[in-house]
């Protein structure tokens, strides 16, 4: 019972430190944002910040736009088979419109990136800790939470949200190319149905969950590549790591705005 | 006044005492080389003169400064004056070598993007690297990557150079190239060189005091000639190459006779 306890109670504390820990980062990055801004920060934090969105954003563009594509047909036809059964097909518009617009659309692409980004930020800081490159930051009294880290996090917000716009274009889109080709709907009529079903609050909430999202991937991403310790093998648990916490915690982030939404009535 | 004093550092991890109360002076314009074997602490040692890692007591000074209690200014201060050069090379890979060099001209000078290109151009050709520039760390050798890193820790022409086991992995010939460097740049820009190494011709060649470390303490601070002559056994063994009783047929036959009685005894 003792032991059971023991393991318990450690199991909290280091998670209550994972937490400390990600909240000090935060507030650091925060701080040293300012530096990371066009036109009143440094410009060399400037040009690696837009590096960032390209690596983060464009060059994510085509797997996120598929992602979309695929789960806004999936969507479709799912509601499609159960809505014809009541002869409601039509409302399969409304469900992928909305669908995408609140949920689907941040949810992918916040998978998506935490896949391809959060682990090439876990893997790029936890190699430069191994190589001795972030002791050699700091004694160039460079700070590295500012060098590194402030660009990474602008740019993930920035770019998590304008990806969480095309998607949710991809995904509605698909869902127009089903109805197209199982009711023979026009393509303008099916955005007229579109822009008619969701409102200008559904998309904001979308997008303030991809700023949370954006900020956990970047944070969690981070943070692991900070926490490497020893050789070249803790760089690949703690890209591992990145990957499935950050993932996790979008998850737990997506069902605690969608209640805050739900009980304050934003939906 | 020395440019750095040691007093009483003392250095724990989890525990395990890694310096045991260290005092130790560095004059200006001295080459100071930290000799000893693995795990007696010198990379530690060299980690806290540089302000990385705090002591659990203890005070180092720099230019004056206690940098184990300082304020964030003093010590970027201090770090301004300090160049290193890490074992690894730590060079950053995404940059070119001259992008390495040229980073922290960039970063904490207002110098036009011409005269820092000169800089960089100067710095490389004092560690004979002036044609490699452009290229990424990735594609030189281990020398050559060891020589750039030299010439990033000279890029502020610091007052203070520390190198951390520059010898490490070459082979002698370039081994000795990085000493004829170290020498030249010393007497080229009459600055202060921590030197951390376990390779003796190296040390000899290039000190002017050695600081010999054994488990966390100093066994012996002199110049070349009073190391040499030393009769300090930790010092003979070191300097005799003398292997620790875990290499000696003996002592591994006892271990094996004490694990088989504890064996039968469980």
């Amino acid at each position: 019972m003792a032991t059971v306890l023991e393991s318990v109670g450690r199991k909290t504390l280091n998670d209550l430190d994972y937490v400390g820990s990600l909240n000090i980062q935060l507030w650091a990055t925060l701080r040293a944002m300012v530096t990371a801004l066009p036109f009143v920060g440094n410009r060399y934090r400037w040009q690696a910040t837009v590096r960032q969105m390209l690596d983060i954003g464009v060059d994510a563009l085509p797997m996120i736009g598929l992602m979309a594509i695929c789960s806004g047909f999936i969507l479709a036809m799912q509601g499609a088979s159960e809505l014809r059964r009541f002869g409601a097909i039509h409302y399969v518009i409304e469900l992928v419109a909305v669908g995408f617009s609140r949920e689907l659309g941040p949810l992918i692409t916040a998978i998506a990136v935490s896949g391809r980004s959060g682990s090439a930020f876990a893997a790029e800081i936890g190699t430069m800790k191994v190589t001795e490159e972030i002791d050699s930051l700091r004694v160039m009294d460079l700070e590295p939470v500012e060098f590194l880290l402030a660009p990474k996090y602008l740019a993930s917000l920035i770019a998590v949200p304008c990806l969480s716009v095309v998607s949710n274009f991809c995904g509605i889109l698909a869902g127009g190319l089903f109805m197209f080709f199982s009711t023979h709907l026009g393509l303008m009529l099916y955005l007229h149905y579109v822009l008619t079903s969701i409102q200008l609050r559904d998309v904001i909430s979308g997008l303030i969950k991809s700023l949370a999202f954006a900020t956990i991937i970047a944070h969690v991403g981070c943070l692991e590549g900070f926490r490497v310790r020893g050789g070249p093998d803790s760089v690949g648990r703690s890209t591992t790591t990145a990957v499935v916490r950050s993932t996790f915690l979008v998850i737990v982030a997506d069902a605690v705005f969608t209640a805050i939404f739900y009980f304050t009535g934003k939906m | 006044m020395p440019i750095i004093s040691i007093r009483n550092l003392v250095v724990e991890y989890e525990g395990r005492r890694v310096l045991d109360g260290l005092n130790l002076d560095i004059e200006q314009g001295e080459t100071m080389v930290l000799l000893g074997g693995s795990g007696s602490g010198k990379s530690t040692l060299l980690r806290h003169i540089i302000g990385l890692e705090r002591p659990k007591s203890g005070s180092v000074f720099v230019k004056g400064i206690d940098i184990t209690r300082c304020s964030k200014a003093e010590m970027k201060a201090v770090r301004r004056s300090v160049g290193v050069a890490f074992q690894s090379a730590a060079l950053f890979n995404s940059m070119s070598v001259e992008d390495n060099v040229a980073l922290l001209l960039r970063e904490h000078t207002a110098l036009a993007p011409s005269i820092i290109e000169l800089v960089v151009w100067m710095k490389l050709a004092a560690v004979g690297l002036a044609d490699f520039g452009k290229l990424q760390p990735q594609e030189l050798s281990g020398g050559m990557k060891k020589r750039a890193a030299v010439a990033r820790a000279l890029a502020l022409d610091p007052e203070l150079l520390v190198l951390d086991e520059p010898s490490a992995g070459l082979d002698p010939i370039v081994a000795a190239e990085l000493d004829d460097l170290i020498l030249f740049l010393k007497e080229a820009f009459h600055m202060t060189v921590i030197v951390v190494t376990h390779e003796l011709p190296s040390a000899f060649r290039i000190a002017d005091r050695i600081a010999m470390l054994y488990r966390g303490a100093f066994s012996l601070v002199g110049t070349k000639d009073e190391i040499r002559k030393s009769q300090n056994p930790r010092v003979r063994d070191f300097l005799d190459r003398v292997p620790a009783d875990t290499a000696k047929m003996q002592a591994v036959g006892t271990y094996f006779e004490r694990y088989l009685q504890n064996q039968e005894a469980n």
